[in-house]
């Protein structure tokens, strides 16, 4: 299973990234991608959009089914990743490169709360 | 229990994402099913299909049971080989299954019968012969494997393969079958594509399957069946039709002789059928922006509600289709509109076939 050490998870099957300006990058895992199969549509939110912890942000849409993409934590969405609704089979090919929306999250600390590779890991075999 | 095929340990060595199906551990996909399907339009793949169930009737009777027995008229098949599709009703009219019958000889048919509603079918057919008092037996023949080879290149590939098959199998017309020294090779198939479906003895089916491999056949999972034979317009058992449901209201009509009777007497389900006309159009739903359509989402129509039985994303016309049940005065070149995630959307209502050997047809 592919889960790079230097990102946070959550049980959901999202992955986070944290930049350099303090904002998150959000995707989902290499092992949420294989779940759902080849990826036809995805939906993303608006720009701007404020997100509470689990609400809906995202939709994926595989040929087997549609899921949601959950905000990992509370924030505004500030970027959205307009090449992955033009070409969905890039999130089947790398989950960590084809992110999907970044946000300002509104309170940094809550980034502590979620899961490192290790955990995710555990939680993904399940 | 989940069942296994022959070529189960074959898919997993493949890399197959297992599903279970109809009680079976089956290959989803061997990596992406979107390539699986292009690979069956543009060239060919092959599918293990086992998991469905060869029939064999046999017996001085066997014809007239199989007048009795399905709604279609086996007395189409006079010559021998020849294929006929054929829903089985019950008293009801309600579809117990749908299946392939062929003619081997007057003592001898073989039906394809599909796997979740194999032990049903056949505690039926034994019912129906008890019942009836013919002299006929059902045997269901799990010493069989069933290999479907389809795709435009998919005969070439067959005949590279088994190179001995290729005299037998060569004029060939569609929905006919022979025997070719132990395989019984039949111009049949569920992917709209040209090709075989090839039944032989179980324990051939791994050489023949490593054999067709070597030639160059894409092992295809059942998530491109599915969008095949949607594609195709071709009905799945327990999705677009079960045993609540009038063939006539899932678009079987045409599989359906209301001549006779025959033999002195009706199919099993004839007089329901007529006492109950058609209720519903089985047309297709075409979405021509984001999404996917999806089996039971409800379909808005001048005319009424109804409502979608099999739903899925064509990658051969890179949107979304759908079978549904629409009301009676529906009809091709209509609009309705459904509804996915509190959004309203329009769809195109169309004939149900959409592809057939590689081409767009909507």
């Amino acid at each position: 299973m592919n889960i790079p050490a230097n990102l946070k998870y959550t049980k959901s099957h999202e992955w986070l990234r944290l930049e350099a300006d303090g904002t998150v990058t959000v995707g989902i895992t290499d092992h949420a991608q294989e779940l759902l199969g080849d990826l036809v549509f995805v939906e993303l939110p608006e720009v701007g959009k404020e997100l509470a912890a689990e609400q809906e942000a995202a939709v994926v849409e595989s040929v087997k089914a549609a899921s949601d993409v959950y905000a990992p934590i509370a924030g505004t969405v500030t970027a959205v990743n307009a090449s992955v609704p033009e070409a969905p089979e890039t999130v089947n090919q790398d989950a960590y490169a084809a992110w999907l929306f970044r946000m300002k999250p509104a309170n940094a600390a809550d980034l502590d709360a979620l899961l490192d590779a290790a955990a995710y890991a555990a939680c993904a075999v399940e | 229990m989940t069942q296994k095929t022959v070529l189960n340990e074959t898919h997993r060595r493949l890399g197959a994402r297992m599903v279970d199906f109809g009680g079976w551990d089956m290959p989803l996909h061997y990596g992406s099913q979107i390539e699986e399907h292009h690979a069956v339009r543009r060239d060919c793949g092959m599918f293990d299909v086992s998991h469905m169930c060869a029939v064999d009737i046999a017996g001085s009777h066997a014809r007239a049971f199989l007048l009795r027995l399905i709604a279609n008229n086996v007395d189409k098949l006079q010559t021998p080989g020849k294929a006929l599709y054929s829903a089985m009703l019950d008293e009801t009219g309600g579809v117990l299954d749908d299946l392939i019958v062929y003619f081997i000889d007057e003592g001898r048919y073989r039906l394809v019968i599909n796997a979740g509603t194999a032990e049903k079918d056949l505690a039926w057919m034994a019912a129906r012969i008890a019942e009836w008092r013919f002299n006929v037996a059902h045997i269901p023949r799990r010493d069989l494997a069933i290999i479907a080879v389809q795709g435009p290149n998919a005969k070439a590939r067959v005949w590279q393969a088994l190179p001995e098959s290729r005299a037998a199998s060569e004029a060939l017309k569609p929905f006919h079958a022979v025997d070719a020294g132990g395989c019984f090779i039949a111009t049949t198939g569920y992917t709209g594509e040209a090709g075989f479906e090839i039944t032989l003895p179980a324990g051939r089916a791994e050489d023949i399957w490593q054999k067709l491999l070597d030639a160059g056949v894409r092992p295809v999972g059942l998530g491109a069946r599915d969008t095949l034979r949607l594609e195709a317009g071709m009905n799945l058992y327990g999705q677009d039709m079960d045993e609540t449901v009038s063939p006539l209201d899932a678009g079987l009509a045409w599989t359906i002789d209301f001549s006779g009777p025959r033999d002195g007497i009706d199919f099993v389900g004839k007089t329901a059928l007529l006492a109950r006309p058609q209720e519903r159009q089985f047309l297709g739903l075409r979405l021509d922006e984001g999404g996917v359509l999806r089996a039971h989402q409800k379909v808005v129509t001048a005319h009424g509600e109804g409502e979608i039985t099999s739903g899925t994303f064509s990658p051969t016309l890179q949107r979304s289709i759908a079978f549904a049940r629409l009301p009676l005065a529906s009809a091709a070149g209509d609009t309705a509109e459904i509804e996915i995630r509190g959004r309203r959307l329009t769809v195109r209502v169309v004939k149900p076939c959409f592809v057939r050997n590689g081409k767009a047809l909507i």
